[in-house]
């Protein structure tokens, strides 16, 4: 697959990645190179190997529902860049809630 | 003119009711102090990892099993990507296309007692996010705040997402619809369901379309219900709203409105156009869920009686009225309680008179559940056959059920220890008459003169003689007699 046919500027903005024209250029040919490379899979006969959604075989890791420690919050707000009373403060969101 | 019809689907979140959050062991609590119910997982810390509360699994696999939905045989947690400060992993865990529950039936009912069905599309478990409170504003709209304050107690709680077919067609509908998912919830014991406490939130979308078309129209998603009423509110205002747009040659746009409750109208939300790229895939950190078939059949024939079919059968085989018949369903210790009684023989209409009056007004001046009183169900279909078999009137009845609340115990053997047992021999209630008829000459005459309504008064005073132990109509019968 060629960079052609992938949106940089898209993908760095779901990202909030900031790209200067020279870099879209840059990535979009990185990004084409790996798209090339991961194609090779498309060669191989897939036909009998079933969908599958993890690598590894374990299913239903499961943990019994009870209640364990928590942080100290002191703890947890030290790791805050910024913090307000028992709140961490965060920049202005301006999209609205999902 | 052209008349037209809405079309809305339902999209409901409900919190679990677990001890734990989905993917860590913090408490899943309401409230408390901000940041207090966070750990490594729940806050996204470097290498911890989620692992998933098995409670949470089956609560979602029973509540889908209460609507009839399909547990296909493997289910699997995908992330969805979105940056907002609510998650700190900057993805929630949610379920993108093999949900624990496919498709289902919601059945409801209407006030005017109709029944009616409403397709579930899916139900699936994902993490809630936190709590953020947007501050620096002065009006609290998020589009005016300079910053906002994030608390992560919520974040990780599990949460059960419903999201319904687009078969209800009124704010009526939608909410007959969101009161059937509420009793179901509350009696599967899966959440509280508390909406005032964010325990379920729903949004809607509407559209509209000409009456007899089958095509749907261009609907908007309707956010920030915080009540059954703002729910009722919303959706009508809508309506209203696209039907005046269409009516004035305009089309409907498809776009996120939410509901302001103080000026009564939904407005537009602004939103950017790839906020709906969540770029779901599976998540590596959780490996799938292969369903066990004979769990779900043990969950399945674990299910109690729903709601709806309590509502149908207290209509149908007991006749009783549709608001008698939802305040019992309501409350499941009710109608189990209730459901004892008839089952010991008390009749539907009585027992449900004496459940839903007496009962619970004496539940309510102590303060004490009618399902933890004194008076065993057994004991009130008991004091029900006294009544039916006449061996008591009803004014007794009263004193004996305060008497049973007060003390407990069987009504026939206070009846018998008291000689409470209403007599009906003509003989005996004849004395009682003519003590009244002596004792009241005035009354008497007046009856004479054609003041017919003074018989209830003579009536009264047979019974007040008798210690309400004569059968009232045989007294009735027999002042009749004599003052005729």
């Amino acid at each position: 697959m060629s960079s052609d046919n992938i949106d940089i500027r898209y993908v760095a903005k779901l990202a909030r990645i900031e790209l200067t024209d020279d870099e879209v250029e840059r990535f979009g040919r990185q990004l084409g190179d790996l798209l090339e490379h991961v194609k090779t899979l498309h060669d191989l006969d897939t036909a009998a190997v079933p969908a599958t959604a993890q690598v590894v075989e374990s299913r239903n890791v499961a943990r019994a529902d009870a209640v364990g420690r928590c942080l100290e919050h002191e703890t947890v707000m030290q790791m805050a860049p910024q913090r307000q009373g028992a709140f961490f403060r965060v920049p202005r969101i301006i999209s609205e809630e999902s | 003119m052209t008349q037209y019809e809405a079309v809305i689907g339902i999209e409901c979140h409900v919190e679990l009711k677990t001890k734990s959050k989905m993917f860590c062991a913090c408490p899943n609590r309401f409230g408390g102090e901000p940041n207090a119910h966070v750990c490594p997982v729940c806050l996204a810390l470097p290498g911890a990892l989620p692992v998933a509360n098995e409670e949470a699994i089956l609560q979602v696999i029973r509540a889908g099993l209460a609507f009839g939905a399909e547990i296909p045989a493997f289910s699997k947690f995908d992330r969805k990507n979105y940056f907002y400060p609510d998650m700190p992993k900057d993805y929630q865990i949610s379920q993108y296309d093999m949900p624990l529950a496919q498709g289902g039936v919601v059945r409801y009912w209407l006030d005017d007692g109709t029944t009616k069905e409403c397709r579930l599309t899916r139900i699936h478990l994902e993490e809630d996010t936190g709590k953020s409170t947007h501050a620096g504003s002065g009006d609290g709209r998020i589009a005016h705040s300079s910053y906002s304050l994030v608390d992560f107690n919520r974040a990780g709680v599990p949460l059960m997402e419903c999201v319904s077919e687009p078969d209800i067609r009124s704010a009526e509908e939608a909410v007959g619809f969101l009161d059937a998912l509420k009793r179901t919830f509350v009696q599967l014991g899966v959440s509280d369901v508390k909406m005032e406490e964010g325990s379920l939130r729903c949004d809607a979308n509407v559209s509209i379309r000409p009456v007899g078309s089958k095509d749907l129209g261009t609907k908007a998603e309707i956010k920030n219900m915080n009540s059954f009423r703002s729910v009722s509110r919303a959706i009508e205002s809508e309506i209203a709203r696209q039907i005046a747009v269409v009516a004035a040659g305009g089309r409907v746009v498809q776009e996120t409105r939410g509901w302001d409750e103080l000026a009564g109208t939904t407005h537009s939300m602004r939103s950017k156009e790839e906020a709906h790229d969540y770029r779901y895939f599976p998540d590596p950190d959780l490996v799938p869920i292969e369903v066990d078939r004979t769990v779900v059949e043990r969950l399945r024939s674990l299910m109690a009686d729903l709601p709806i079919a309590r509502f149908e059968r207290y209509r149908g085989s007991y006749g009783l009225g549709v608001a008698q018949a939802t305040q019992l369903v309501d409350t499941p210790q009710l109608a189990e309680y209730f459901d004892s009684c008839v089952g010991a023989g008390g009749g539907g209409q009585q027992a449900a008179n004496f459940v839903l009056g007496d009962l619970s007004r004496l539940a309510n001046e102590t303060q004490t559940p009618v399902w933890e009183s004194s008076v065993a169900p057994q004991d009130l279909a008991e004091l029900i056959g006294l009544v039916q078999s006449k061996t008591i009137n009803s004014k007794i009845a009263k004193d004996l059920l305060l008497r049973m609340w007060n003390g407990g115990g069987s009504p026939k053997a206070l009846v018998e220890h008291e000689g409470l047992a209403q007599t009906s021999d003509p003989g005996s209630v004849e004395r009682f008459v003519d003590e009244v008829l002596a004792a009241h000459p005035k009354v008497v005459a007046d009856y004479k003169a054609g003041k017919t309504n003074v018989m209830g008064f003579l009536v009264g005073q047979v019974m007040k003689q008798s210690r309400g132990k004569a059968n009232p109509a045989l007294a009735g019968e027999l002042l009749a007699q004599k003052l005729g």
